[in-house]
């Protein structure tokens, strides 16, 4: 009997199972465990108060970045209570033997950006956090999602996870992208079509030409909105791109390791005839600069069209209307053209070297538009550097920007920089949900190519008439 | 942390309509910064329930006193958003023990388990039909009976069953949550762990 073809997905869940409960989830385990200062006090006061210890402390990082100021950052913390989460971490992480890289460690920055770019995450891992889009880190062909706070507490005890197998479900894009359009323009477009909701359930492997051809980096940010379309996660298999990627990082593996894991990550892919519970197929010629007009990630479009109407959209009326009456738009209007007042490039969506590379190939030659209040932020201080290196900073400077330093910043606003009442802020992050960049904040979730483009003119632009 | 037992629970239910309710909505990201897990019921719908200036917004739901209980029933994809488990928590805090709708986001499920909150999931036509009944009136009871599966509106008797997985659903009769089971298979974690080549 031939055996049943196995998909990359299986490959790597079933090789997590220490045990299966009949009508109940896997006990699962977790390679790599990613923790910053948010989510990780409340899980630390329960081991604590069980008398618990942290099963296996090389296992886990930890990086302070959800909290933290980008700007002073040789400065005390202002706020007494993000001050308090990121002592809460230091100190736990150094009472449990934890590696920890906080404020001023020159290694500090967004988790799901330091995690790849010190080698850490590796093919075939699984890698929870307490962060939704721990999903980034399945560009390298691992099983990476976000969990909640009594997971962490699970994982810091136990190295396992009680996790229920989702469905599997594959999305190709064939074809080859146009000029301009960036891997930020494919994700939003994948949940324009299936909605915010459309991949709950499912855990997504991304496949087809547009996806083998894509950097490390641009792989990161469409696996980082997997989980806006619902999804618990998603993945591309590894490649000699992903291999090249990985090759002499910090941490990865070298030497007799570095042949071992490499054999092994070879394995890592959906064999011939394997069975997925859901396919989708989208044609990369159909995509646009893409923007979103409506407060989740689903209510996206192509620049140059106009918002749709609630027919169009479907769902209820009702829930559509207090959207648009949110963002201060009307169905069927066009979004070229209308004034912006902030622009955001950073998060662990798109923070990395790329972003600022293509935010600069649009900047270069011009200058920042008055009206505008810019928010330039690396995902890491290993980008920042880079960043300074490539003489990004000098296209930055020489056009009126400002560079900050690194952290989640105005993508979640939990620090000082958020986006005031009733503003409009093209944001290069992961979400436009009402007041997530600040109250009554409105968000148009883009690329650094869009988001630049509004930096320079003042108004939403498409970046293919400036490049 | 184990939390209260869950068997059956009858109580009137708090409607709100809306598609798409997000974690950032639950509770704004601004009022993470705590390191305990108490005292979220207070800024639980923070930016629907207070103007800037801190007093109760009229319209929204949790401000109108013909509506209360322990039960929440939400629209279509309940949940969505981060992983914070924070927004599980100020549910509970502000009293709540079920949520009610026809479609959860999978990470806001697993939090609502593991806290203590029951996520019923029911098809679109049966959350119309509760939403009706709070609609023509507001002191519908609702019984969600954990041991049998079942949702029922008790005035009409209109009664849908729902799916938890069973073990799930023994932890929250119980009383008992995942951290125990698995400090129970510690030895066999360990030997799994030998083998892992990371």
């Amino acid at each position: 009997m031939s055996k049943t073809p196995a998909t990359l997905f299986d490959k790597v869940w079933d090789s997590h199972v220490v045990r299966k409960i009949e009508d109940g989830p896997d006990v699962f385990f977790i390679d790599r465990h990613f923790i910053h200062e948010v989510t990780s006090p409340v899980a630390f006061l329960g081991l604590e108060a069980r008398g618990l210890k942290v099963i296996f402390p090389e296992k886990t990082f930890a990086t302070a970045d959800h909290n933290t100021p980008t700007i002073n950052q040789h400065l005390p913390v202002q706020d007494p209570l993000s001050a308090n989460q990121l002592k809460a971490l230091e100190s736990n992480s150094s009472k449990y033997g934890i590696s920890h890289w906080g404020l001023g460690n020159p290694k500090n920055g967004i988790v799901h950006v330091v995690g790849p770019e010190n080698g850490i995450t590796l093919p075939g891992m699984t890698i929870v956090c307490g962060d939704s889009h721990t999903s980034t880190h399945g560009a390298f062909g691992a099983i990476a999602f976000g969990i909640g706070t009594s997971e962490v507490e699970m994982v810091l005890s136990s190295q396992c996870i009680m996790q229920p197998k989702p469905k599997k479900m594959r999305i190709n894009v064939h074809g080859k992208l146009g000029k301009g359009i960036t891997p930020k323009d494919v994700v939003l477009y994948i949940i324009s079509k299936l909605t915010a909701a459309g991949a709950t359930g499912y855990f997504v492997e991304f496949a087809g030409e547009v996806f083998e051809s894509m950097t490390m980096e641009g792989r990161m940010t469409v696996c980082n909105m997997s989980i806006e379309m619902g999804a618990r996660g998603g993945m591309i298999a590894p490649d000699e791109t992903t291999f090249a990627y990985i090759k002499g990082r910090e941490k990865a593996p070298n030497g007799e390791a570095w042949d071992k894991a490499l054999a092994y990550w070879k394995t890592l892919k959906t064999e011939e005839g394997a069975a997925f519970d859901l396919e989708h197929h989208f044609d990369a010629a159909d995509i646009e600069p893409m923007i979103t007009y409506g407060t989740n990630p689903g209510m996206g479009m192509g620049i140059t069209k106009h918002i749709p109407t609630a027919q169009q959209v479907g769902g209820s009326k009702a829930s559509y209307d207090k959207s648009l009456d949110y963002m201060g738009f009307h169905e069927d209007e066009e979004m070229l053209g209308k004034k912006v007042d902030y622009v955001f490039i950073g998060s662990c969506t798109n923070g990395r070297i790329e972003d600022f590379r293509a935010f600069a190939s649009v900047v270069k030659g011009r200058k920042k538009a008055e009206h505008i209040t810019a928010w330039i932020v690396p995902g890491s201080h290993i980008v920042e550097a880079q960043i300074k290196e490539e003489g990004i900073l000098d296209i930055l400077t020489a056009a009126g920007f400002q560079l900050r330093q690194p952290g989640c910043s105005a993508c979640l606003a939990m620090n000082d920089d958020k986006i005031p009442a009733g503003k409009y802020a093209v944001s290069t992050s992961n979400r436009n949900f009402e007041g997530r960049q600040g109250p009554g904040a409105r968000t148009l979730l883009a690329s650094p190519l869009v988001a630049a483009a509004a930096a320079v003119t003042g108004v939403v632009t498409d970046p293919r008439e400036l490049l | 942390m184990a939390y209260d037992k869950f068997t059956v629970l009858t109580s009137a239910a708090v409607p709100m309509p809306i598609e798409n309710v997000d974690t950032d909505q639950i509770i704004p990201a601004r009022f993470l910064k705590a390191t305990e897990r108490t005292g979220f019921g207070d800024n639980l719908f923070r930016d629907w329930r207070y103007n800037g200036d801190g007093t109760p917004k009229k319209d929204f739901v949790l401000n109108n006193s013909i509506y209360s209980g322990k039960i929440l029933v939400g629209g279509r994809n309940f949940g969505s958003g981060s992983s914070r488990e924070h927004a599980a928590w100020a549910i509970y805090d502000y009293g709540f023990r079920c949520v009610v709708s026809s479609f959860f986001a999978d990470i806001f499920k697993n939090n609502s388990l593991n806290v203590g909150i029951l996520p019923v999931q029911v098809s679109p036509e049966f959350l119309d039909k509760i939403f009706k009944a709070i609609e023509a009136d507001p002191n519908t009871q609702l019984e969600v009976s954990l041991p049998q599966q079942t949702i029922t509106i008790l005035a009409t008797g209109e009664q849908e069953s729902f799916d938890i997985n069973g073990y799930k659903k023994d932890n929250m009769i119980n009383g008992y949550d995942d951290i125990d089971y698995l400090q129970a298979m510690k030895t066999e974690i360990q030997s799994f762990a030998a083998k892992s080549l990371y």
